[in-house]
């Protein structure tokens, strides 16, 4: 057996890559799909057409391969999207709601009792109430005879792989807003307050498992790995023992730190996730933290402001001054998120003098994704009375050195970018190798980690508090200039 | 429409197309350019878009009109942005090292140095500090070789700066440096074995946008044992693989 190929179903592509032992990219092929914006705040995918295009997918990348060469598929996935499909026909009955869909509404529901169950703050983002919501428009008496199933990404596919496996990892299942923490089963309770049928549902399974073998396109070989993409990312960085932590930076930036054996219960407003799970071993918990602007704030001085001709292009008007000059941008273009939470507040930018350029707001621009990340971090580290040692980074905005050396000047930790950029894929390949010996263990896994560059932090330490003082002051003036009139 | 034998019409065409739109404030639309030109508009769409992907025109998203790019503006400029160069380059340079095992540098020409733009670490794990920003000698380094090979000003600027000794194996003879740029240019890659630090050698190869301009090079260094045979000649197998990821990575700028 040579290789182990893992399916990265994200939100705007689906990707296949054939990983070798060492963890090498063999072959990658990638295909992207399109969004559906039907009306303000829906967002869309055509299901069937994302099973055709994987469908495509595992045939390109498996040219020049025979399948009986595959150890093993793991999939790792878009969250919370939904997929609610016929049982009978295996055909989607509803487009798929996205997890950036904000149709529905959680204003009525009691969140000290969600988030006790789910370690989730009610949000639109989960999959509960886009079940309830695709129930209540019509498809509530199919649900109830059991004809109609849900499914996130890696149930559907896994349903279109096996012909009729039902089952989905607790990863994902923790993102549904259905699941309990305790039990990590479903929440019968829960299922009440969102009126959805237990019949619907998938079964939980681990992260890391033979669950079944992939039919006509693969046929024979095990399915052995599903996981929820972020959790899938901190996999494929190997972030094992607890305190180990991981950034994915891109529009926005994901920030997941592994908590052991226990579930952290978060008092900074974080989400307590699975973090993975393999086989009957005790699941891995993992407190996650989003920074909700980071790249896209580069895209609007690129787009809004014209500053720049290319998102890399900040980089270099950042580096033609030496320091901010005073300048703060807090870029709370639809919020403030953890730790902060305020829904209202929006973004200022303060400090301007006559001497600020350009370069200063492009300076603070990549300072207002360090200054996020650090908020995160000191509430991970607060709440899980664990100290972050390093940070382990993946993602397009790693390609900005500065950036890079910023977020370790303002942590106080090294940043480490590591050689295999694909950390998503990687992890579902790893999850999938293990449950079928191809890889033997979490060491044998961490064999394989190298890393491709590390920044250490050389900001002196009154600087580094003075800065973060006045980007304390710059949030307080964001929440002081939404306050209602 | 004139056109004068031997001389390439697109080209003149182009330059008609630059003179017109630098002429007024206004921006044009396809048709007035084709209508302005006596060109049918599928023509003119042709060089209009040629010239928006190598930065001569822009395009505005709202209104579909056509106005001089910022590219001409910084004709003396490589045309391409260090740090867009390392954005596009990341997944080749990292798959490099991987490969090959050694580390990987990726270097633009700036000021008759080789400014280092990016820097992959050897995947050995040993400890290992970034480089990025380093300022390297062009005449002694695989890389410097390849930007020299493909910019004659660069090398007489270089040259007559004086070539400075790092070891004993420095080609500091002007006629010896021709001699190597000419053999790097002819095979396609940049060979330095123990000419700026004892014992290190370095194999490089260039980066090119399109019209195969020469913006970068990308190599791996590495102990001389371990990049190159018995007789001090390049691993061809290593060899491959810095040409390979140069390959990609041009086909990734040039593509942009």
């Amino acid at each position: 057996m040579s290789y182990v190929l893992a399916v990265d179903q994200g939100t705007t592509s689906t990707r296949c890559i054939l990983f070798d032992r060492r963890a090498t990219v063999v072959s990658a092929v990638r295909t992207e799909h399109p969004q559906s914006y039907p009306r303000p705040g829906w967002v869309e995918h055509d299901a069937a057409r994302i099973w055709r295009d994987l469908q495509r997918l595992i045939r390109k990348v498996l040219a020049d391969v025979d399948p009986s060469e595959v150890a093993a598929i793991g999939i790792a996935n878009q969250r919370e999207t939904v997929v609610l499909w016929d049982r009978a026909s295996g055909v989607p009955v509803a487009p798929a709601i996205v997890w950036q869909d904000t149709r529905t509404d959680v204003s009525t529901i009691d969140p000290d009792f969600v988030r006790s169950r789910t370690g989730l703050p009610p949000a639109t983002y989960f999959s509960a109430t886009k079940i309830q919501w695709l129930l209540d428009n019509g498809l509530r008496d199919r649900a109830e005879r059991g004809d109609v199933l849900f499914g996130t990404m890696d149930s559907w596919l896994i349903w279109n792989l096996t012909g009729g496996l039902h089952i989905t990892d607790v990863t994902n299942a923790s993102r549904t807003m259905l699941m309990n923490l305790s039990t990590l089963d479903w929440d019968d309770e829960l299922l009440q307050l969102f009126g959805i049928p237990r019949v619907m549902l998938p079964e939980i399974r681990s992260s890391s498992e033979v669950y079944g073998t992939a039919g006509a396109v693969l046929p024979g070989v095990p399915i052995a790995a599903a996981i929820g993409d972020q959790q899938a990312a901190l996999f494929g960085q190997t972030c094992f023992e607890p305190g180990e932590a991981k950034c994915t930076y891109g529009t926005g930036g994901f920030l997941l730190m592994n908590t052991g054996a226990t579930p952290v219960r978060s008092g900074h407003g974080l989400i307590t996730t699975v973090g993975y799970r393999i086989g009957d071993e005790r699941p891995v918990f993992a407190l996650e933290g989003s920074i909700a602007i980071a790249g896209s704030l580069v895209q609007w001085v690129r787009d809004g402001l014209g500053l720049i001709g290319t998102a890399s292009e900040i980089e270099t008007l950042a580096g033609s001054v030496a320091d901010n000059g005073g300048c703060y941008i807090v870029p709370a273009f639809s919020g403030l998120y953890a730790p902060y939470w305020h829904s209202e507040a929006r973004g200022v930018i303060v400090g301007l003098t006559s001497y600020i350029t350009k370069g200063h707001l492009a300076r603070a621009v990549l300072e207002a994704t360090g200054w996020q990340t650090r908020d995160v971090v000191d509430a991970m580290n607060a709440d899980s009375g664990l100290a972050l040692t390093a940070l382990n980074v993946d993602g397009g905005m790693t390609a900005d050195n500065l950036l890079m050396q910023i977020v370790a000047d303002f942590l106080q930790v090294p940043v480490v970018r590591p050689m295999v950029a694909e950390t998503v894929s990687l992890g579902a390949a790893y999850a999938a190798g293990l449950a079928v010996g191809y890889w033997s263990d979490l060491r044998d896994l961490r064999a394989n980690r190298h890393s491709a560059g590390r920044w250490r932090p050389t900001l002196d330490s009154g600087r580094r508090e003075r800065e973060y003082a006045r980007w304390r002051r710059a949030i307080d003036c964001a929440v002081l200039f939404s306050r209602e009139d | 429409m004139s056109h004068v034998p031997g001389l390439i019409q697109s080209i003149e065409r182009s330059s008609a197309v630059l003179r017109l739109l630098a002429a007024g404030p206004d921006r044009l639309r396809v048709k007035e350019v084709a209508d302005a030109l006596g060109l049918p508009k599928s023509t003119a769409h042709s060089i209009l878009r040629t010239l928006e992907h190598v930065g001569f025109v822009e395009q505005d998203t709202r209104t579909a009109r056509y106005r001089l790019g910022r590219g001409l503006l910084d004709l003396g400029s490589a045309g391409i942005d260090a740090n867009e160069l390392r954005g596009r380059a990341l997944n080749w340079a990292d798959a490099l090292a991987s490969r090959s095992g050694e580390e990987v540098r990726l270097g633009v020409l700036d000021d008759g140095r080789v400014l280092v733009v990016h820097h992959v670490f050897r995947p050995d794990d040993s400890a290992q500090s970034l480089d990025t920003g380093v300022r390297l000698p062009p005449h002694a380094t695989a890389l410097g070789k390849v930007l020299l090979a493909y910019s004659a000003a660069a090398e007489a600027s270089v040259v007559a700066g004086g070539l400075e000794p790092y070891t004993r194996r420095t080609v500091t003879d002007r006629r010896a440096l021709a001699r190597t740029l000419t053999e790097t240019r002819a095979r396609g890659w940049g060979l330095s074995v123990e000419e700026w630090r004892p014992g290190l050698a370095g194999i490089a190869a260039p980066v090119r946008t399109s019209g195969g301009l020469v913006v970068g090079a990308v190599g791996i260094a590495g102990p001389v044992e371990r990049l190159t045979d018995t007789r001090r000649l390049a691993r061809p197998a290593l060899v491959d693989h810095v040409v390979a990821a140069a390959r990609s990575i041009s086909r990734d700028v040039a593509g942009s």
